[in-house]
C-alpha cells in the first residue's frame, strides 16, 4: 500500500517536473533573442559574417576552411573567465607544438562597443601570438553568434554593463565541420585530446 | 637590451613569495592572494584568495575593500547552459573547519574604478570583512594576465 501510494506519489512528481520543464523550455525559447542555443554549431562554410582582426584584416568564415578552428566568445572588460579561457588556450596551443600552427584561433568580442581592433590588439598582447581576436559591427557580431549558436546578452550593473556569454570553446575540423565544444567548466585534461581530434 | 631582456627573465622565473604567505587572524587563515595584471586602468581586475576558517562556528566574507580600486565587488563566475554570467555574491559563507576559494571560474572578487593599472611584481593591501571575524587586511601579489595562480611550494604535502 505504501509503495503504491510511494509510485503514485513518484509518478505525479515526474509528471510535475515534465510540465515545468516544458514550461521552462517554452518561457526560455520565448524570450531567447538569439534563438537555437540547443542547437549544434553550422559547418563553417554555412556562416555568414565579416569581421575585423586586430590588425585590422577583414576575416570571413571562408578564410577559416582548409584549416582546423578553434573559436570562442569573450570581451577585454572580463576580469574572470576570458582571461582564464585565453590562458587555457595559450597552455593548450603550447602543449600542441607545432600542430598548433595549423589551427585558426580566434576570440570574437560579444561587446564590440568597448572592443576595438587595437583593444583587442593590447588585450591578447600576452598571450600565444596565434590567437585573433575579432571584432565588427553588432550586426555582424550577432551574425556570427547565430552561425555557432553562441549567445550573448548586455546586463546594465553599477552605471556600467557587463555582458553574459558562451563560454565554451568550439572546435571543427579542416572542412569546417563542428567537431566538438571544450566546456568551461569540463576537465581541462580532456581539451587536447578534443583538439588533436579535430585537427585529425 | 640584453641585461634588460636576462633581468626581465630573472624576474618571470623569480617565485612568487607574497602570495604565498598565510595571514592568520583569529581562527581565519588568508593565503594565495593573487590578482592579475591589468592593461590600463580602465578594465576591471580581479582577486582571488584562499580561506581557511579553523574555528567552530560559521563565517562569511561580506566584503572587500582596497586602496587599488574605488569599487571592489563580491562575484561568483556562473555558467549556465553553457553561459557564463558574473553574479554578485552577497555574502560567501566559510562554514567551521572549511575552505573556500575564490579562483578562475568561482568566486572574485572584481576591482571597478582601479586608481592605478596593475603590474606584474606589484602589491597592494585588500581589506576582508568577515561577518564574525570582522576585518583582515592581508597583501595582494599581482601576477601575470596569463597566470592561473601563484606557485606556491608545498613543501613536501
Amino acid at each position: 500500500m505504501r509503495n503504491r501510494r510511494a509510485v503514485i506519489l513518484g509518478l505525479g512528481g515526474v509528471a510535475g517536473a515534465i510540465a515545468f520543464t516544458l514550461g521552462l523550455g517554452w518561457w526560455r525559447t520565448r524570450n531567447r533573442s538569439q534563438s537555437g542555443a540547443d542547437l549544434l554549431p553550422l559547418p563553417i562554410a554555412d556562416m555568414s559574417f565579416s569581421l575585423t582582426d586586430q590588425r585590422g584584416n577583414m576575416v570571413r568564415p571562408e578564410d577559416w576552411i582548409g584549416r582546423p578552428t578553434m573559436v570562442f566568445f569573450g570581451f577585454t572588460w572580463c576580469p574572470d573567465v576570458c582571461p582564464t579561457t585565453l590562458s587555457d588556450i595559450s597552455g593548450w596551443l603550447e602543449e600542441l607544438g607545432t600542430d598548433a600552427d595549423r589551427l585558426n584561433v580566434a576570440m570574437i568580442t560579444v561587446d564590440p562597443e568597448r572592443d576595438a581592433p587595437e583593444v583587442l590588439g593590447d588585450y591578447l598582447s600576452p598571450f600565444d601570438p596565434r590567437i585573433i581576436g575579432l571584432t565588427g559591427t553588432l550586426d555582424e557580431i550577432e551574425r556570427a553568434a547565430s552561425g555557432f549558436r553562441a549567445r550573448f546578452e548586455k546586463l546594465a550593473r553599477d552605471d556600467d554593463y557587463t555582458m553574459n556569454h558562451t563560454a565554451g570553446v568550439f572546435l571543427f575540423r579542416s572542412d569546417g565541420e563542428f567537431a566538438s565544444i571544450i566546456d568551461y567548466h569540463e576537465d581541462r585534461r580532456f581539451a587536447v585530446p578534443k583538439i588533436r581530434r579535430a585537427i585529425g | 637590451m640584453k641585461l634588460l631582456v636576462f633581468t626581465a627573465l630573472i624576474l618571470t622565473l623569480a617565485s612568487p613569495t607574497l602570495a604565498c604567505e598565510t595571514v592568520t587572524s583569529g581562527e581565519m587563515a588568508i593565503e594565495n592572494a593573487w590578482s592579475r595584471a591589468t592593461i590600463g586602468a580602465n578594465r576591471p581586475a580581479v582577486f582571488y584568495v584562499a580561506i581557511t576558517n579553523a574555528g567552530s562556528s560559521d563565517d562569511a566574507l561580506i566584503g572587500i575593500a582596497t586602496p587599488a580600486a574605488s569599487m571592489p565587488m563580491l562575484h561568483q563566475t556562473v555558467v549556465n547552459e553553457g553561459i557564463a554570467s558574473m553574479p554578485h555574491a552577497m555574502s560567501i559563507p566559510i562554514a567551521a573547519g572549511q575552505s573556500v576559494q575564490l579562483a578562475p571560474g568561482g568566486y572574485h572578487g572584481m576591482l571597478m574604478g582601479l586608481t592605478e593599472a596593475l603590474k606584474v611584481g606589484g602589491n597592494f593591501p585588500m581589506t576582508l570583512t568577515f561577518q564574525n571575524a570582522g576585518d583582515v587586511t592581508i597583501n595582494v601579489e599581482v601576477l601575470s594576465i596569463r597566470a592561473e595562480g601563484p606557485d606556491c611550494e608545498t613543501d613536501g604535502q
